[in-house]
């Protein structure tokens, strides 16, 4: 008997019990599809965060406020903002590995254009900041200098919000648009950086502070809420890092053995760990998914014993009419076989399906690749060879003629 | 008796089953050829072995002392294996319940001994319809067991024995299940099969089936009584050699 025949049996066989076959396989189904899942939450989760790390540029430190003491009280780190416009220029006059700096404060507002209007991030910096991000435009410019001295009313789009302000086929350069009752001319549209990136409006840190953001409380004429600087080579963020804490505990007179008022931090490196992280929830939650795998597998155990003694007529007439002993284990690993493929099809389809529908309806990002696919098959086919192998084997070894006499 | 070259010969056979430690004698000392075409009755009372005996024949079973010659060969020396192939190839089963596969339909219970002699799927239907066709049962071909009454289904299992073309044909109370009008249906097809040659072993506890055949063993407590051969109310046909 070959291999073919075997499946062409075991099908047969299972076609005939349709609902018993189905149940039998359930096991394996929602392992597999668990199994697929995760898998896809897992790796879109690292997708989203690789996003990340690559929009925020390489090699970029990020310098946001710390806790700050007021009267022997430690503040909540932010409480008050530490740095300003001289600490930025400080920073990039006197340490030779920054290539570019920016100061930046933000805030939430609604924009208008016409009859659309979007919330979005308004973000008030310089140029500098996309020096910092390598980040391009699509169309238009930069802010120029007269504008950023001069608190000029003019605005750069993230893709997004240029999306969900102009109609395709329409320039947004050139056009009005208005933030808080500001008109604002939009001088350029940035390239796309990713989706949690390109939803932002930028306009210069003097319009910023004159026109929507100044009188929020703690901001003063020259502070900014974070700063970011790029230093030039990969090898030199330790040392640049050590510069920039040194140079603002000085700046900022901090007596030695008192708290830095500022956190200088490496955010690629942060969501790296994060990275971690995430890779190793998700091998946790495999690990959880394999279980209910296993108890699949016990599941077709247990119904293919039970189906080996319904047949125990079955077998000795196949063994009467010449069935191999190997033929009767062929026939029945077939048919365990048979159950955990199907069953890990249907888990397959449930699993995609349902990573496709945590995507949509949490927003979730979820990424389904090959590997994962066939990973989750090739557990179902060991699972139908370890535990179909034993009913097979129970089968193969039953004496035909007591197997003749059964009813 | 002894045909030149005897099918089978049964060598001072015994099979002895243990069970709790006691040694229970099946069949004793049993010797007898089965010559190439002839039809053979085995009678006995239940418990003289006559099963034992066919399950032996057939090369489900082994004997405990003693030997068994298929065409000069001791079977005892022969693989687990190697007897299943022959059992597919060589002996073809008829039993009482007819061990027809429910779940398969009667075209499919003909061919299925062909899928352990690797027989292809075409061939296997081709030769199943000619067997079904020589019981007169091809109009019943995509029936199942349980949509054919007693006789049809023991023609259909008949046509499943013939189907390797076997050396032998074992029948073990092939009537038993059946009324007597249909039993005599069956009985006549295997001396129509016996009359083109077919050696044929039937197993019986029924005296008037004994007496069709031509020569009849008569087995009682496991042991071998008389070995007669008669002259046979069935017409007289011309043996091969």
């Amino acid at each position: 008997m070959t291999m073919l025949q075997g499946f062409r049996i075991a099908l047969h066989a299972l076609r005939l019990n349709p609902l018993r076959s189905f149940l039998t396989m359930l096991g394996i189904v929602i392992g597999v599809a668990s199994i697929v899942t995760v898998f896809a939450i897992g790796a879109g989760a690292q997708l989203r965060l690789q996003e990340q790390i690559r929009s925020i540029g390489a090699n970029v430190l990020m310098i946001t406020p710390g806790a700050v003491y007021q009267g022997g009280v430690r503040l909540k780190e932010g409480t008050k903002l530490t740095m300003t416009e001289s600490d930025v220029q400080a920073i990039l006059e006197q340490i030779p590995e920054i290539q570019a700096a920016a100061g930046s404060i933000a805030g939430t507002a609604q924009v208008i254009h016409e009859s659309k209007n979007w919330n979005t991030t308004i973000n008030g910096t310089t140029t500098g900041h996309f020096m910092v991000r390598d980040w391009q435009l699509a169309s238009g410019r930069y802010f120029s200098g007269a504008e950023e001295a001069g608190a000029g009313k003019v605005v750069i789009l993230g893709s997004t919000v240029a999306h969900e302000l102009f109609a395709p086929g329409d320039d947004p350069i050139g056009a009005q648009i208005r933030i808080m009752k500001v008109p604002l001319e939009v001088v350029g549209v940035l390239d796309r950086k990713g989706p949690s990136q390109d939803d932002v409006a930028f306009v210069p840190l003097t319009t910023a502070k004159l026109r929507f953001l100044g009188s929020a409380s703690g901001i003063n004429r020259d502070s900014v809420a974070y700063i970011i600087a790029k230093v030039a080579a990969d090898g030199q963020m330790a040392g640049a890092r050590s510069e920039i804490e040194s140079l603002l505990r000085q700046r900022h007179r901090i007596p030695g053995g008192q708290e830095d008022d500022f956190k200088v931090q490496d955010p690629a490196a942060a969501m790296e760990a994060q990275q971690g992280a995430i890779r190793t929830v998700a091998l946790l939650l495999v690990a959880i998914a394999s279980v209910s795998l296993l108890v699949g597998g016990i599941s077709i155990m247990n119904v293919m014993i039970v189906s080996v003694t319904e047949r125990t007529r079955e077998i000795g007439i196949r063994r009467a009419l010449g069935g191999r002993m190997r033929d009767i284990r062929l026939q029945f690993l077939c048919e365990a076989l048979v159950l955990c493929l199907l069953g890990g099809a249907i888990g397959v389809v449930g699993g995609v399906t349902l990573s496709m529908t945590v995507a949509r309806m949490a927003g979730w990002i979820t990424s389904i690749d090959g590997e994962a696919i066939a990973l989750a098959l090739a557990f179902s086919i060991v699972t139908g060879l370890i535990f179909g192998f034993y009913p097979a084997h129970k089968a193969s070894k039953l004496s035909p003629i007591e197997a003749l006499k059964t009813e | 008796m002894t045909a030149p070259l005897p099918l089978i010969s049964l060598r001072s056979v015994c099979r002895t089953y243990r069970t709790d430690g006691v040694a229970v004698a099946a069949v004793r000392n049993v010797s007898f050829d089965i010559g190439q075409g002839e039809i053979l009755a085995v009678m006995g009372p239940s418990g003289s072995g006559k099963s034992t005996l066919m399950n032996m024949i057939g090369l489900l079973d082994l004997p405990s002392e003693g030997a068994i010659y298929l065409e000069g060969a001791n079977v005892a020396a022969l693989s687990e294996d190697r007897r299943s192939v022959l059992r597919a190839r060589s002996i073809g089963f008829v039993f009482q319940s007819y061990n027809l596969l429910a779940r398969h339909n009667a075209i499919e219970n003909v061919a299925l001994p062909l899928v352990y002699c690797g027989v292809g799927r075409k061939e296997r239907m081709e030769r199943a319809e000619r067997s079904l066709e020589a019981v007169g049962m091809l109009h019943r071909a995509h029936h199942f067991p349980r949509q054919l009454s007693g006789g049809e289904q023991q023609r259909v299992a008949i046509a499943r024995a013939l189907i390797a073309s076997p050396l032998i044909v074992l029948a073990d109370e092939p009537t038993g299940a059946l009324d007597s009008r249909t039993g005599a249906e069956i009985l006549a097809l295997f001396a129509a099969l016996n009359q083109t040659g077919q050696t044929i072993v039937m197993i019986t506890h029924d005296p008037s089936i004994a007496t069709q055949c031509r020569r009849t063993i008569r087995l009682h407590d496991g042991e071998l009584v008389s070995d007669e051969t008669q002259v046979p109310l069935l017409p007289k046909r011309s043996m091969a050699s």
